[in-house]
């Protein structure tokens, strides 16, 4: 039994170690105590809750946990690393799915949440529960709609109509009248109209956000899985939620930031959704100019005259799973005394970071991993760079033509190595549906083929 | 005796500022230390960062057992009670577990995998 003083200090404790285990991924030395740190602030807020006096429904409780827990622990196992962003954006709309039924439940129950004045609920406290149930709403809708993007049920490419930010700014002021109508009547059909406005409007804000825009959305849903938290937090005065969902709001909206400017875009270019419409009559003259391609005998052969290689990695690597044997093709031009690292670019993938947890599922140790700007200068300097299922994060024209329409995105500086190796399916353009000039460069190699095959047979070559 | 301790302890910080105004603060602050704790974050980590956020947002599951297993009337400990409003702290408890449980193990097999070059 604890009383409210005792519980408000454990409710602490676990904050201050939920903020340990983020600081725990500053390296990856000490991530693993960091994850211990998290756990161990969970135990210690949910025990706090079920220490309470007035506690009962143990039955259901532990049920409750075990049903969860179980589902949950077998995801965690057995989800295969290259579905991680889908699997991150189901466990968003989780988090925004329970907000909303916790959203609803202290609206039917008040007084458990303690939030009754004169038979109503309090002024402020409806206004928290309606921000926690909006924003957990859209989450929600918005998460599902990423998910089914990710996992391929529904097509990638972004969905947009005419009028469509329209409808999004009327859907939304509709939602901040029915919030007003909600804190003044406190009716239960505007609580479930505003829920539905909410998960019609989280679907309208995604579907027009195309794949390789993924990234973004998934830092955003994590920033507003975070906020609907600290929604809820706000509603049951609980420390603990609200200095989580302050974590996880900003960590996720950090997330967002890093994409965005390493694509050059805008927040709001992005949210507003669609790419590539003004690139379509960018193509011209593609016809005349010339490309060479080889096959895997020729790769290895440059490959093993040469001294330092750089391989970059991209979202194709990913889809035909080709990191094991990339592995094995580095461990073979290792022992022929070759310098291989990798470079990745931060939106190389479809979330922050997919990239580096790939490379590590297959074993590449990651100080041999590096980031753009560690790497950038080292291209000038290295023989070949490989290009493997990545192609707008190298596309010159970002530096070089204003009008393109990834002007000014950092790219990773691939032409300026002495050769360019390129694995890629065919010669179509990329996800900004422009043309990448160094395919025509006379240095470039072309590999046309399915990216994890192409590495097998390079592999054979180098045996 | 715990409900008196209860009444007290709002009483006292009720006298001058309202408590919502002092859990903005937190939030703020809270805010604040995210900033800073996330941008120390190595970019190797993105991944990790994301399933362990999932893995503490989990922690709405205080909301959800407070509807599933708090009793509001301070009386019976005993009581099982099923209405509305437990079913619908069950439901959010199910699926804030499946967070926790799932973004813990997923963040730990990944971070397991970070290895530093041998020898």
């Amino acid at each position: 039994m604890l009383d409210s003083n005792l519980s408000a200090v454990f409710y602490l404790v676990s904050s201050v170690l939920f903020i340990l285990s983020l600081k725990g991924l500053s390296s990856p030395e000490s991530s693993r105590r960091g994850n211990i740190f998290g756990i161990v602030g969970m135990i210690v807020a949910i025990t706090t809750v079920i220490m309470q006096p007035n506690s009962t429904n143990f039955t259901y409780l532990f049920s409750a946990i075990l049903i969860g827990g179980l589902i949950g622990t077998i995801l965690g196992l057995k989800i295969k690393m290259t579905a991680m962003p889908q699997l991150v954006a189901a466990f968003h709309s989780l988090v925004g799915l329970s907000a909303v039924l916790v959203a609803a439940g202290a609206f039917i129950a008040p007084e458990k949440f303690n939030i009754l004045a004169n038979e109503k609920i309090k002024v402020i406290s409806a206004i928290e529960m309606s921000v926690g149930l909006v924003v957990g709403a859209i989450t929600f809708s918005g998460s599902i709609i990423a998910f089914a993007k990710l996992q391929g049920i529904m097509s990638g490419n972004p969905i947009i109509f005419k009028f469509q930010h329209l409808l999004n700014a009327i859907f939304a002021s509709i939602i901040f009248l029915l919030i007003y109508f909600f804190i003044v009547d406190q009716k239960l059909d505007t609580f479930i109209l505003l829920a539905i406005l909410s998960i019609l409007l989280g679907i309208l804000i995604i579907i027009p956000i195309g794949g390789a825009d993924m990234p973004v959305v998934v830092s955003m849903l994590n920033s507003y899985s975070g906020w609907a938290a600290a929604g809820i937090g706000f509603t049951l005065e609980n420390i603990s939620l609200i200095i989580v969902g302050a974590l996880v709001g900003s960590s996720g909206a950090i997330l967002s930031y890093i994409m965005c400017k390493a694509m050059n875009r805008s927040f709001i270019s992005v949210i507003l959704g669609g790419f590539g419409e003004t690139a379509t009559n960018e193509n011209k003259n593609k016809g005349d100019k010339n490309v060479k391609s080889g096959g895997a005998t020729d790769a290895s052969f440059i490959m093993k005259n040469s001294e330092s290689i750089i391989i970059i990695p991209g979202y194709g690597m990913a889809v035909a799973q080709a990191q094991h044997i990339l592995k094995e093709m580095c461990d073979l031009l290792k022992k022929e005394n070759i310098k291989v690292s990798f470079a990745i670019h931060p939106v190389a993938g479809r979330m922050p970071g997919h990239m580096n947890v790939l490379l590590a599922e297959a074993n590449v140790p990651y100080d041999d991993v590096f980031e753009l700007e560690e790497i950038n200068s080292d291209f000038s300097t290295c023989d070949v760079a490989f290009v493997i299922g990545a192609n707008d994060i190298t596309t010159p024209a970002a530096k070089k033509d204003p009008a393109s329409p990834i002007a000014g995105m950092p790219i990773l500086d691939v032409i300026s190595a002495k050769t360019v190796l390129f694995v890629k399916r065919s010669l179509s353009p990329g996800y900004a549906g422009i043309d990448n000039e160094i395919f025509y460069n006379e240095n470039t190699l072309m590999l046309f083929g399915d990216a994890k095959k192409i590495v097998e047979e390079i592999v054979k070559e180098l045996n | 005796m715990e409900r008196r301790l209860l009444i007290l302890a709002r009483k006292k910080i009720m006298l001058n500022v309202d408590p919502s105004l002092i859990n903005f603060i937190i939030f703020v602050l809270a805010i604040f230390v995210g900033y800073f704790v996330v941008w120390a974050v190595t970019p190797a980590l993105h991944t990790p960062l994301m399933s362990v956020t999932n893995a503490i947002s989990g922690i709405i599951i205080i909301g959800s057992l407070t509807l599933l297993c708090l009793n509001s009337d301070f009386t019976s400990i005993e009581s099982e009670s099923l209405d509305v409003s437990v079913i619908l702290g069950y439901l959010a408890t199910v699926l804030a577990s499946i967070n926790i449980f799932g973004g813990f193990v997923v963040t730990q097999r990944m971070l397991s995998m970070y290895k530093k070059k041998s020898k």
